[in-house]
């Protein structure tokens, strides 16, 4: 069996890959995937952990998970849409309307 | 499930099945007649209202441990019922005279209402989880309601974005605090961290469940998106979000860190010592060159953030914790109260495309109307902390606990900030009153209603503070 430390360690870097994702990548649905890799990431560590466990608590939190995580997808695609259609751009850089 | 199960829970559900009604009955209600929905939806809010106050008996967990019923979440709750059927007032007639009046808009507020009352009864980490999306999908649509507002949908992208990387945060924050315990229910990881058999990887996740609260209750460095996004949302969801999602994840960080966190305190303390000074000093400097009246709210309740923060800083402390949390309680009453007047008193003067929302425009309204310009003068002077208002009283019981923690040096950042406040408050009454000018108000019977009631109960349960103090302290107690 894979000792739960080498689980740990790689979502370790899944979740870093996904905040570097949302700190440097400008486009809107780039920014998306990369917060959907951080969910992911934490979704490792739940399964990895159930099976130390011997326990369903962890498996059964990444269904609720990843339910959320649809119900996120929905509602953000549907805010990207609508500022494409009105700015032609998902670039967050132009996003600068509101300023002070 | 159980009769029990349900009781407990019974003022949620009783809200949600109303949400979804009204969705559905919301589609019979022809265009023009959307006022129709909002009567309902406040109809559902006082009936939520109604049943929480009601519900004196048994506290107890429920639903296996999942949630809780207490005073802390029935006074929560009641907050909460309030600040939703606050913002359906602000709303009425807000959403129509901007042209963005359609039935969906109270019953996402409902739904969000629901999150945060869940939030508020939480007992496991995937129940924290659960309320914090249900209250905040909701407000990423709101703060977009104005689309094709190109301000309203920017507000509403950039919440979203930043509301989704919070929730990252928490969910790997909560992961890990699984690995460390083996549960996710907060008795649970009491009874694990006090076997001492928890270490690293418990503080980890500790610390980025407090990241992703950070975000989302917007304490400094974690606030970069509350100006925009205050600035950008239709200002009655702004109102809304304002009160109602501090709230909430006050409660939540009551409940995990207060009671589940709170053995590690020797880590925590200091960077919640910190967190908290850097929101006062933050939020009251960056508010002064503020010429919105939005954005200038949008630091004030950064600053405030920190304020409550204080609250949790002595936590590990286990006699003076009660204290001020129960302080912070009741500024958050305090802080409800005077955020929703004033910004009823910012809707009852901005017009169509954003105008009317500079300080300049303010300037004259003590002369042509009088009431009004009072009334914004009580929510300045409470925001500030000045007598006789709400926001004194609050600060005062929140210093006074802080100093019996024995943290002299965060009560006196706390002073100083508010006497950096006192500038850009009472530049806003300067500008009411001292300057000519011609301001045009809406008068509509809700708004004028909201605005009100809000400056005389902030006046006048400032007189009389100890009963609400003694039930917030009641309710706060049983906790512990």
């Amino acid at each position: 069996m894979v000792p739960v430390t080498y689980y740990v360690a790689l979502s370790a870097v899944l979740f870093v890959i996904g905040v570097l994702g949302v700190l440097l990548r400008r486009n809107a649905l780039i920014i998306f995937m990369s917060v959907e890799l951080m969910l992911n990431s934490a979704n490792l560590v739940f399964v990895a952990f159930a099976r130390l466990f011997e326990g369903l608590a962890g498996q059964v939190f990444v269904f609720f998970v990843m339910t959320v995580a649809a119900a996120e997808v929905a509602v953000g695609l549907a805010l990207i849409v609508a500022i494409f259609r009105s700015k032609r751009s998902v670039d967050v850089d132009q996003m600068s309307s509101l300023k002070g | 499930m159980t009769q029990a199960d349900l009781y407990t829970l019974l003022p949620l559900i009783v809200l949600v099945i109303w949400a979804c009604a009204l969705l559905l009955v919301d589609l019979l209600i022809p265009r023009g007649r959307k006022g129709i929905t909002a009567f309902l939806a406040a109809l559902g809010l006082a009936l939520t209202l109604g049943l929480t106050l009601a519900q004196v008996s048994a506290a107890g967990t429920a639903f296996q441990g999942m949630v809780v019923l207490d005073g802390f979440a029935r006074f929560v709750n009641a907050l909460l019922a309030l600040t939703g059927l606050l913002g359906v007032g602000l709303a009425y007639g807000y959403v129509r005279r901007m042209g963005i009046e359609r039935g969906e808009y109270y019953t996402l507020l409902l739904f969000s209402v629901a999150g945060m009352m869940l939030m508020a009864q939480a007992a496991d980490l995937i129940v924290v989880f659960l309320a914090l999306e249900l209250l905040s999908i909701p407000l990423y649509i709101l703060a977009a309601f104005a689309r094709p507002k190109e301000t309203s949908e920017e507000a509403g992208l950039k919440y979203f974005l930043l509301g989704a990387f919070a929730t990252g945060f928490v969910v790997y924050g909560i992961a890990l605090t699984f690995g460390a315990t083996g549960t996710t229910s907060l008795s649970g990881i009491i009874a694990a961290a006090s076997n001492g058999d928890a270490g690293l990887l418990l503080t980890i996740g500790a610390a980025l469940i407090l990241v992703g609260f950070g975000f989302k209750v917007a304490v400094v460095p974690f606030h970069m998106w509350t100006p925009d996004v205050y600035q950008g949302a239709p200002s009655a969801v702004t109102a809304f979000m304002a009160a109602g999602a501090k709230i909430a994840g006050f409660a939540a960080l009551l409940r995990v860190f207060g009671l589940a966190f709170s053995s590690l305190s020797a880590d925590l303390t200091a960077i919640l010592w910190t967190l908290s000074a850097l929101t006062m000093i933050v939020g009251n400097i960056l508010a002064i060159a503020q010429t919105n009246i939005k954005r200038l709210l949008a630091y004030s309740s950064i600053a405030h953030a920190g304020y409550i923060l204080m609250a949790f800083v002595p936590f590990g402390n286990a006699e003076v914790l009660p204290v001020s949390v129960a302080a912070g309680v009741f500024y958050l009453v305090a802080y409800t109260l005077t955020n929703f007047g004033a910004w009823a008193v910012v809707i009852a003067l901005e017009k169509a495309e954003g105008r009317g929302l500079d300080l300049d425009d303010y300037a004259g309204l003590g002369r042509k109307y009088p009431a009004l310009a009072a009334a914004m003068t009580v929510f300045m002077l409470s925001l500030t902390g000045v007598p006789p208002t709400l926001g004194l009283v609050g600060k005062f019981y929140l210093f006074r606990a802080v100093i019996a923690g024995g943290f002299y040096g965060l009560a006196v950042i706390g002073v100083l900030t508010s006497l950096i406040s006192a500038y850009y408050y009472l530049r806003v009454v300067v500008i009411m009153y001292m300057r000519e000018g011609e301001p045009e108000r809406v008068s509509e019977p809700w708004l004028n209603l909201t605005w009100a009631a809000s400056a005389l109960a902030v006046v006048l349960i400032s007189l009389v503070p100890a009963p609400l103090f003694a039930w917030a302290s009641q309710a706060v107690f049983a906790l512990f």
